[in-house]
């Protein structure tokens, strides 16, 4: 214990990249997620949204947890706790996973890297050693180590990363397709490159020991330096996500072990996440009442909407009808997209009701004055962004 | 011959948003290009291999939301990019750094005067006021002060209320501001000559006045009430160049099934029994249609493209007079790297916004002086910005082009006509005002696109280069405009109406007047109305 900073107990930790992040956080922006500093934004939230959009950004992910599972009954023992088919993953790829307490109540959501037949890579946004013990209770040969501040990691997205990752040296990066994983020699060690992201557009996530952290911040930023490259933080995140209708924790979906009211946390199918479900593998946690649930339908569905007029819809109630009779849900993200040009939501809606006529009702302020309006809103059954460069393989270089 | 709903004349950005909403509500429509490219002035175009120009208009600001998301132009590619701060370089050496940030600009203003920063708050809250009333007409079709129709009467009524909320004192100031010039308006907030300049600045663009000629105010306004994003004032740049606009707009044109044709300038509209039935193209073809439409600015639609004998008495005169002075150039400039600038730390948000060669509102004048004498200015005012600081897709990694609007240069020169002598000495002119503030820019120079008024009217085909068709003065706007009495879209000629910027609400990347126009054929042809009212419901 440091005792010459009375105060070191209460600090927060600082990520590998924080030397490289703090002299362009102009703003001194800083948040904190899981005991990191963490940038809200650099310099202007907008702007490295239109990064994400146009050029290409970095979002220091190195707080995100990961967890090393490995063993001969590393796949049984993850395929057991998530919903989806781990043996389906192949070698050198990720899934994107969900799992849930026995009720079906989602725990959390994150990806699985399989980096070899017996040794994976769970990434997901909250700690979950607890319930990683927990899961592989009664499985012989599976060993989980938290690797959080083990792997320092960048998330590089946008139009120009795979130009930048190819004048960077990394021979081959342009024929990965999405979720695939590869491996390049960087600096005497290894830099893994996944293409995944959170933002809905092309991009990529890097993998690299905490010791050459700076060496890979530098490199990147010299290549990209004519590519537009600048970091962003969690309000550029939350932007690019929504518009690719990825859910958040907090915001879409309450942990259901954090969750204290009956029923405030949510299922998969309330999340219009039924597609990670696989039945037909060997048993997994909730896998009853999801089945159940399958048949009955589920109480909610979180919906995407397209709503009238450009004031934000955060925080409000959806109706049934214009004159706010009948309360049919509730908005969980909400903003105004400035790529797609439209006033885009997240709302669970019950679901006998997504069907029918939606209207939310928005408040908003102006000159300290609050005022309201009820206005009309489309369900959309595709994400409001969804570019064919994030699919394209090879991707092109702007 | 063939038959069509409507033809539209000229495939800029206006007449492909008319095109758009026509075809949308199921009409026959075509839209005639004479240049084998379509956009008009909102184009981007290869000239020098590698580098993708803006040729004309360079920013964006005024595009309607509306009609961006309704015409889901975002899917058929567009996306605008908001830049940031910008550079202002002063006569004596001073240097103003407009910063995307509130904090950081204030204290700038305050390090060239206390003042002037405080001053800024009522500055910017005055001009809002005045800017959200005009965006409430935008997208709404001018009252014609002298009908008696139920709807006219509406209209002024709306205008009435609109004004009324402001307050008594705001509309005496509302009224004086409009006739004023812009340096006027601004002695009663500033003191310091740069900041001034700079805030000036957006009176003259455009425009063949003085930061003192009267009316100068307006165009400032016209220039910060645009928005990106309901950030008014901002402007944004076109991810691809602004052709990124005018080719989203063509593909919702093709999409609901409308047709364009490039190679086919119109040569004249056919009137018969005083009404507009079709088009005579320049290879003798003739084409059918129960409407025209023109794209075409007033002056050249009646005085170019239609035939003095089919207009009533009057007209032909009336077009001859619109005020479409030309006074601006652009000079567009491949360069091999980021050109550095004295004065200017190498901050690169700074160098992702644009570059203000003001001077100082002496300057300025004495640049418009220049032209009343009918030559281009000896230290002229040169607005640029730098897109490939931004956009990856306009220029090779780690090159970049530089977009340059440059005031004043007269259409017709005093000393005889333009030749490409002429044309490049004016570029040298801006080459050597740039290089002023930045030594060894000219070694940066890899190619120079230089476009004097005479190559605007030539290639774009604006009377004159004037980039608003028809200055923006009170009165050819709102209901005056083009002419007093015709300034609903619908032209003295029987199914004849006009879509460009020589209409309601003017000049600008807006899509407005397009889309007023095909508002109003819609209603005379008693089809559904397809066109959005502005998304913006309180501000």
């Amino acid at each position: 214990m440091n005792i010459s900073d009375p105060y070191a107990g209460e600090r927060l930790k600082l990520s590998p990249f924080y030397p490289r992040a703090e002299v362009l956080n102009i703003r001194e922006a800083w948040a904190a997620w899981n005991g990191y500093k963490f940038a809200e934004y650099y310099y202007d939230a907008e702007y490295e949204y239109f990064c994400v959009r146009n050029a290409c950004a970095t979002y220091d992910i190195c707080p995100m947890q990961k967890y090393e599972i490995s063993g001969a009954d590393a796949e049984a023992m993850l395929n057991r706790m998530v919903t989806r088919d781990v043996a389906k993953i192949g070698l050198n790829r990720v899934a994107y996973c969900v799992w849930c307490t026995d009720e079906g109540r989602m725990i959390d959501d994150g990806t699985i890297f399989r980096l070899a037949s017996d040794k994976f890579m769970l990434t997901c946004g909250s700690p979950c050693t607890a319930w990683l013990a927990k899961s592989a209770f009664g499985f012989d040969d599976v060993t989980v180590t938290d690797v959080t501040d083990d792997i320092a990691a960048l998330s590089f997205q946008g139009p120009t990363t795979c130009a930048v990752l190819k004048k960077l040296g990394l021979e081959g990066i342009e024929t990965a397709k999405p979720f695939d994983i590869r491996h390049f020699p960087f600096h005497g060690g290894t830099l893994m490159v996944s293409r995944t992201g959170f933002t809905g557009d092309l991009g990529y996530e890097l993998w690299i020991e905490p010791g050459l952290a700076l060496e890979l911040w530098d490199d990147l930023y010299r290549a990209g330096d004519d590519y537009g490259i600048q970091p962003f933080g969690e309000a550029a995140t939350n932007m690019a996500r929504l518009e690719a209708a990825f859910i958040m924790p907090a915001m879409e979906f309450n942990e259901a072990l954090r969750t204290v009211n009956f029923e405030h946390d949510q299922t998969p199918f309330e999340l219009s996440l039924g597609w990670l479900i696989d039945f037909k593998k060997p048993h997994f946690s909730g896998r009853r009442a999801l089945l159940e649930e399958k048949r009955r339908g589920p109480k909610y569905t979180l919906t995407k909407l397209d709503i009238e007029g450009n004031k934000p819809a955060e925080g409000s109630y959806i109706y049934k009808d214009k004159r706010c009779t009948k309360e049919i849900g509730y908005v969980t993200s909400a903003m105004w997209s400035p790529a797609v040009k439209a006033n885009i939501a997240l709302a669970m809606i019950e679901t006998p009701h997504i069907k029918g006529s939606l209207w939310a009702e928005i408040y908003y302020e102006k000159e300290l004055r609050q005022y309201s309006r009820v206005v009309r809103c489309t369900r959309k059954t595709k994400p409001f962004w969804t570019p064919d460069r994030a699919r394209a393989t090879p991707p092109p270089d702007y | 011959m063939s038959n069509y709903d409507a033809i539209i004349i000229g495939a800029g950005h206006n007449g492909l948003t008319n095109a758009a909403y026509l075809a949308k509500a199921g009409l026959n429509v075509v839209v005639l290009e004479k240049n084998d490219y379509i956009g008009g002035a909102a184009v981007t175009r290869e000239i020098h291999e590698g580098w993708k120009y803006s040729s004309c208009s360079y920013v964006c600001s005024m595009m309607r939301q509306a009609i961006h998301r309704d015409l889901d132009l975002a899917r058929h590619g567009l996306i605008l990019v908001p830049y940031l701060g910008t550079v202002n370089f002063g006569d004596r050496d001073e240097r103003l750094f407009s910063y995307h940030d509130e904090e950081a600009a204030h204290l700038e203003l305050k390090r060239h005067s206390r003042h002037d920063a405080d001053a800024m708050h009522r500055f910017q809250t005055d001009l809002t006021r005045y800017s959200q009333l005009i965006r409430k007409t935008l997208m709404r079709t001018p009252p014609d002060p002298s009908s008696f129709k139920p709807r006219d009467i509406m209209e002024l009524l709306f205008l009435a209320r609109q004004f009324w909320k402001l307050g008594e004192k705001e509309i005496y100031e509302y009224v004086r501001f409009f006739t004023m010039s812009a340096a006027e308006y601004l002695e009663d907030y500033f003191e310091n000559d740069l900041i001034k300049a700079a805030m000036a600045s957006p009176g003259i663009i455009g425009t063949a006045l003085g930061v003192y000629s009267p009316g100068s105010s307006y165009i400032l306004l016209h220039h910060v009430m645009g928005d990106v994003d309901g950030s008014i004032g901002a402007w944004g740049l076109a991810r691809g160049g602004m052709g990124a606009i005018s080719k989203a707009i063509a593909g919702s044109v093709a999409e609901s099934g409308g047709e364009i044709r490039t190679n086919a300038g119109v040569e004249k509209v056919l009137v018969e029994n005083r009404k507009a039935v079709g088009v005579v193209l320049e290879n003798g073809d003739e084409l059918r249609a129960n409407i025209v439409v023109s794209n075409l600015d007033a002056k050249r639609t009646f005085t170019k493209v239609m035939d003095k004998h089919d207009l009533p008495d009057g007209i032909y005169e009336k077009a001859s007079n619109f005020k479409i002075r030309g006074s601006s150039g652009k000079v567009n400039i491949a360069l091999s790297g980021m050109p550095k600038f004295t004065g200017v730390p190498e901050n690169r948000y700074l160098a992702r916004g644009g570059q203000g060669f003001t001077g100082s509102l002496e300057t300025m004048e004495r640049a418009y002086d220049c032209w009343k004498h009918g030559r281009w200015s000896d230290d002229p005012f040169v607005e640029s910005v730098i897109p490939s600081a931004w956009d990856p897709t306009v220029a090779p990694p780690g090159q970049h082009w530089m977009s340059n609007f440059v005031q004043y240069c007269p259409p017709q020169l005093a000393d005889g006509p333009w030749t490409p002598q002429k044309r490049d000495a004016f570029g040298e002119s801006v080459i050597s005002k740039i290089e002023r503030y930045s030594p060894g820019f000219r070694d940066l120079i890899v190619h120079m696109e230089v476009r004097t008024p005479h190559e605007i009217e030539n290639e774009v085909g604006l009377t004159e280069g004037n980039i608003f068709q028809g200055e923006l003065t009170i009165d050819q706007l709102f209901f005056n405009r083009p002419f007093p009495g015709y300034g609903q879209y619908r032209m003295p000629v029987r199914n004849m109406y006009m879509c460009g910027s020589s209409t309601h609400p003017g000049g600008g990347v807006s899509s407005v007047c397009g889309a007023n126009a095909a508002r109003e054929i819609l209603l005379d042809l008693r089809r559904t109305n397809t066109v959005p009212e502005d998304d913006f419901y309180d501000e």
